[in-house]
């Protein structure tokens, strides 16, 4: 018994730490204090307005939202371009693209990023558009190959053997049978580089044309840099709404995932 | 109309000149920008500026003091981290996986969520509290604030290697263990410990290199006093202009990161190597 609330303690203490900070920007984000330490005794919805009207972070917001999905659903497309070529390939030849593709997942972020930042120069596009999609979809793909692996390795070989003997094209077979079979994990790798793209800042910085910004450099500028100062505030409205999404996809994605795994348990 | 015809594995071809281009040949320019310096007599151009073959990124790299000092304090940050990220999630990790708290992996949810949140935006979170609790009053704590922030940052990434080993060991070993008249210490030591290895050696490798690289949580919450490695290459890039220096000392970094990969990869099993993106699903 008291072994059991110890643990229940401890648990409950490292989620205390995990949260605090993110509680307190929530709490915060609905007083009418500007600074964090000093509680205002007036409560509202003012720093919503604020960020609202701020047509700066709402450019913000939709760069690192656009730029998240075509770096992703690139990055998916080659993935598992790449893993279908590479389990169908003969073993010498796998295992020198599958150390190539551990690359990006292994190295320095860093690193990755000026070695980006020399390519683009070389070249000759320098900081566009098209160097920072590079650098998301390099940042991403090993991703989304290391996804759809283990769903090619689960699949039924014959399937696509019978598929060419009852006269589907190459081409026909792939997209009828192969890529349904190993469509979730194509899905898990999408979302594991969108949530990849949202998260970085150090590649991002690297590659980015100097007037384009994601939530990510925007804020390091505004906390760490000390421009943009003057948004802080409406940068905590914005925390406390990217919070409540984030909690909300999450439980979903819990929620469906629970239920499939009941199906999938009846139907044995 | 003939139908495009092509086999599985030719898929793999568009993969693998991306690999090259944009993976494999960067890389190479690192190498060559680290043993080359700008030269207006040099003998070869790179990204049309004359160059010619120079040790000298290297020697002033490792002349300098100050250069010398970032190692220690990125060695420094990195080691007080993963060891606190370790003491913190091994007993959490155990629970969740011994005990019925976790029944529907809910509790796990809960210490995975954060991954899902902007590391930035964390880290600013961060910021806020520290500066409400009074820890910007001194500049002695800056250290300790990026300490910190950093355990805040890649707990769950610690988390979940541990709770993934953990909840595959068997428990019958424990019970023979604890049959044959061993101490709960003795069993941990000599049954639980070693068979959790290869879960600390990922977490281990999923904190450490971060920790020496990632400016981010150094300088939002370092108050500008804790410089790291990533930090100088970062400055050799942005702001002195000089890519050959920035290049020399990534190459020092590239190496030492292929070394240790090497080591780690005898210790872990292949389903661990999956470094940031392990277990998030």
């Amino acid at each position: 018994m008291v072994k059991k609330i110890f643990s229940g303690g401890y648990v409950f203490l490292v989620l205390l730490m995990l949260y605090a900070p993110i509680l307190l920007l929530v709490a915060y984000s609905f007083n009418m204090s500007r600074e964090i330490g000093i509680w205002s005794s007036e409560w509202g919805f003012s720093l919503y307005a604020e960020l609202f009207s701020n047509e700066d972070i709402m450019q913000t917001v939709l760069n690192t939202i656009i730029l998240a999905f075509v770096s992703a659903t690139l990055s998916s497309i080659l993935g598992t371009l790449g893993a279908i070529g590479m389990f169908y390939s003969k073993q010498k030849t796998r295992k020198i693209l599958n150390g190539a593709t551990q690359i990006p997942i292994i190295n320095a972020e860093i690193v990755t990023a000026i070695s980006i930042a020399l390519v683009c120069t070389m070249f000759a596009f320098g900081r566009s558009y098209a160097s920072l999609l590079i650098g998301h979809v390099v940042l991403t793909f090993p991703f989304v190959v290391l996804s759809v692996m283990p769903k090619l390795q689960q699949m039924d070989n014959n399937l696509y053997e019978a598929a060419l003997d009852l006269g589907a094209t190459p081409t026909k077979a792939l997209f009828t049978v192969i890529v349904p079979e190993i469509l979730p994990g194509i899905i898990s790798g999408f979302l594991l580089a969108i949530n990849l793209s949202l998260d970085d800042y150090i590649i991002t910085t690297f590659t980015k044309p100097s007037t384009f910004e994601t939530i990510s450099t925007y804020v390091f500028d505004a906390y760490a840099k000390g421009g943009k100062s003057s948004s802080v505030p409406a940068l905590r409205a914005l925390s406390t709404i990217i919070f409540l999404v984030m909690i909300i996809f999450v439980v979903v994605r819990y929620v469906l995932s629970t239920k499939s795994a009941k199906k999938k348990e009846m139907k044995r | 109309m003939k139908s495009l015809r092509f086999s599985r594995k030719q898929l793999g071809i568009p993969y693998a000149l991306f690999l090259l281009i944009f993976v494999i040949f960067p890389l190479v320019l690192i190498i060559l920008y680290a043993f080359t310096k700008v030269d207006p007599n040099g003998s070869f151009e790179l990204s049309g500026v004359k160059v010619s073959f120079s040790l000298a990124n290297f020697i002033d790299f490792f002349s300098k003091s100050s250069n010398i000092r970032v190692l220690f304090i990125s060695l420094g940050l990195a080691v007080v981290t993963t060891v606190i990220c370790l003491l913190i999630a091994y007993p959490l990790a155990y629970i969740l996986a011994r005990s019925n708290f976790n029944k529907n992996g809910v509790m796990l949810l809960l210490f995975v969520l954060p991954m899902w949140i902007n590391f930035v935006l964390r880290t600013a979170a961060m910021k806020e509290l520290l500066f409400a609790i009074g820890m910007y009053s001194s500049n002695k704590l800056s250290f300790v604030n990026t300490v910190i922030g950093m355990v805040y940052d890649y707990l769950p990434f610690v988390i979940l290697p541990l709770y993934t080993v953990m909840i595959k060991l068997d428990k019958s070993l424990l019970e023979a263990s604890a049959d044959l008249g061993a101490k709960p210490a003795s069993t941990f030591f000599r049954i639980t410990l070693p068979l959790t290895v290869p879960g600390i050696v990922s977490a281990v490798t999923m904190v450490f290199l971060p920790t020496t690289t990632s400016y981010v949580v150094s300088d939002t919450l370092g108050n500008g006093n804790v410089t790291i490695i990533g930090k100088i290459i970062e400055s050799q890039f942005s702001t002195m202009f000089d890519w050959h220096a920035g290049s020399a000392i990534a190459m020092v970094l590239l190496v030492v990161i292929f070394i240790t990969m090497f080591i780690t990869n005898k210790f872990t099993d292949d389903d661990n190597t999956q470094a940031r993106g392990n277990g998030l699903w």
